[in-house]
């Protein structure tokens, strides 16, 4: 599964200390990615079934918190509804930098089928997205290969937290 | 200090953070791991016992009752499978019941017998989820697994049979788009030959498990008269010791022929209707095994004939001329079913499941209703919690087997 093809060892070319820790840091954070459950519709159901027995999240580092003060990713699984909305804004700020999040399913990416008063048409409205997954319910390989897309994400990104922020919001 | 309400802070009624009694008032959900989904609950306690619940719903409200107003029956099926997600196929069958009642179609046999293998092998799939996430609930982890590995093996049945996983629309108007692949009956009979040495597993691990006991016994207490008055169906109205099952009361497919029995409890908590859904999965395994036998004396036809509602088989549509035209028609413009109510009670995984149609002779529906059984259930939240400990808060909720997305609809 997850493949780690970085060679930490070798490719710390650059003369400067931040570059290694860069590399270090995003190694610990890749590698340990905490979501949050945030189930909120049916795919809920196929990201607990990513954690269960058959597909096995544990295997990748990927623990299920239930505070969003614990976790590093937000995986949001489902339909967000208009009145949910705040929650999902509130529950995003609270969690602890740095922080990704998925948004899982057709529901979470645009409002998939449910163009209707009540739903939000997209959680990008809301909070920002990493990785888009799409499907209906997305089966659980790829709520895992999403993960992994995001942890490649990661070993790219730069541990600075401003340079960070620069390098994901520009 | 009093609450300002504005658009995003709605004013809760008899809601009052700041308390001069000794009461505590917290917040439980939308986002808590043991909500079942977005369940938000208002808790006054005293100490730690429950004084006043306040259940609030609607947090995966998605206007699905709006949206079948606007389109054709058939197009509306897919949007059934998000309600109860996780026996979708049961909802598929309540809505394609209704309208066919609605337009009174006679559904050929081989239909009726995968349909009802199909509603079976939801039914074992739903009651499965339920022992994981209740067991989980309750702190079982074991169980959790073990039930989801089982359950993995019922969702590969249903992937083999229409390829979805989750959200099936396996059944439509008039019958079923598949007659069942090589190899399906002997995987299912695997299947259901297993179930119940794992059943058994799950019963050894917990039924006469002290902590499971401890937790469960005398917990969400349902008196048959509250079971009554709330409207409880399915799980909840058995556990409280009366015999009610649409099965057996209004059978609908091949129920009436199946041998089966309705299990009952009258310890009214949530133990015994533990003790129900355990039951259930055998009795489902029981009308399998039927099902099986029946589906070699069918013949092949697995859609209604009706070329007013249903498109002709795919050979003839693409051979004939007449029935491609009525299929452009049914695809562009829908089928009109007469005018007329009709409403078609099932029994889904969870209670009483019915789709209340009114048709003005449109394609669309004039109004359509929903009466999801996990509605009714999340209402007496508010009279069984009070006089319970915190802790059990969890149990309750995990026992009413509430889903939200048949709940806020």
């Amino acid at each position: 599964m997850a493949q780690h093809q970085v060679n930490y060892a070798s490719s710390g070319g650059l003369p400067v200390a931040l570059t290694t820790v860069d590399k270090l840091l995003n190694w610990g954070r890749s590698n340990s990615l905490w979501p949050l459950t945030y189930g909120l519709a049916c795919c809920a159901i196929e990201m607990m079934a990513s954690g269960a027995s058959r597909f096995d999240f544990d295997r990748m580092g990927v623990i299920f918190r239930a505070s969003p003060r614990q976790a590093d990713v937000m995986i949001l699984a489902g339909t967000l509804s208009k009145k949910h909305a705040e929650f999902a804004r509130r529950l995003y700020d609270q969690m602890a930098e740095p922080k990704w999040v998925i948004s899982m399913g057709s529901c979470a990416n645009t409002g998939g089928m449910f163009n209707t008063y009540a739903t939000v048409q997209g959680v990008d409205r809301i909070i920002p997205v990493d990785i888009y997954l799409p499907g209906c319910a997305p089966r659980p390989e790829t709520l895992q290969y999403a993960m992994m897309m995001l942890q490649k994400k990661i070993r790219r990104e730069s541990a600075d937290m401003k340079k960070r922020k620069l390098q994901r919001f520009v | 200090m009093q609450q300002q309400p504005n658009k995003l802070r709605p004013f809760f009624e008899n809601l009052n953070f700041e308390r001069d009694d000794n009461t505590m008032v917290i917040n439980f959900g939308p986002q808590h791991p043991s909500a079942h989904g977005q369940l938000r609950l208002v808790l006054e306690l005293d100490g730690e016992q429950v004084v006043k619940a306040y259940p609030d719903i609607g947090y995966l409200h998605r206007g699905i009752e709006k949206m079948a107003e606007n389109m054709i029956y058939n197009e509306f099926l897919p949007t059934t499978d998000r309600m109860d997600y996780i026996a979708s196929t049961s909802n598929n069958y309540a809505f394609a019941l209704s309208v066919e009642r609605l337009i009174g179609l006679e559904v050929p046999r081989r239909a009726q017998v995968i349909r009802t293998m199909l509603l079976e092998l939801n039914r074992i799939i739903s009651h499965l989820f339920f022992l994981a996430t209740h067991a989980l609930d309750v702190g079982a982890m074991s169980i959790f697994l073990y039930a989801f590995r089982e359950r993995e093996f019922a969702m590969d049945l249903m992937e083999d049979y229409c390829g979805a996983r989750l959200t099936h629309s396996a059944v439509r108007i008039g019958g079923v788009p598949l007659d069942i692949p090589d190899g399906w009956l002997n995987q299912l009979s695997d299947f259901i030959q297993r179930l119940p040495e794992q059943i058994k597993l799950y019963e050894d691990l917990l039924t006469e498990n002290r902590i499971w006991k401890m937790r469960l016994e005398d917990i969400g207490i349902v008196t048959p008269e509250q079971a009554l008055e709330w409207g409880c169906t399915g799980v909840m109205l058995r556990g409280s010791g009366i015999a009610y099952d649409v099965r057996k009361e209004e059978p609908y497919e091949l129920y009436d022929e199946l041998d089966f029995d309705i299990p009952i409890s009258d310890r009214c908590d949530s133990y015994g209707r533990y003790r129900l859904y355990m039951e259930e999965m055998k009795q489902s395994v029981k009308i399998l095994r039927q099902l099986i036998d029946m589906y070699s004396k069918t013949d092949s036809q697995i859609m209604a004939h009706s070329p007013r509602y249903i498109s002709a088989p795919k050979e003839e549509i693409m051979t004939q001329n007449y029935a491609l035209m009525q299929h452009f028609v049914l695809v562009t413009q829908g089928m009109r079913p007469p005018k007329g109510t009709v409403y078609a009670p099932t029994e889904s995984p969870k209670g009483e499941l019915g789709f209340w149609i009114r048709s003005e002779g449109e394609p669309y529906a004039y109004r359509l209703k929903a009466r999801a059984p996990s509605f009714f259930h999340t209402g007496i939240l508010q009279d069984i919690l009070p006089g319970t400990y915190i802790a059990d808060v969890v149990t309750i909720i995990g026992s009413t087997n509430i889903v939200f997305g048949e709940v806020d609809r």
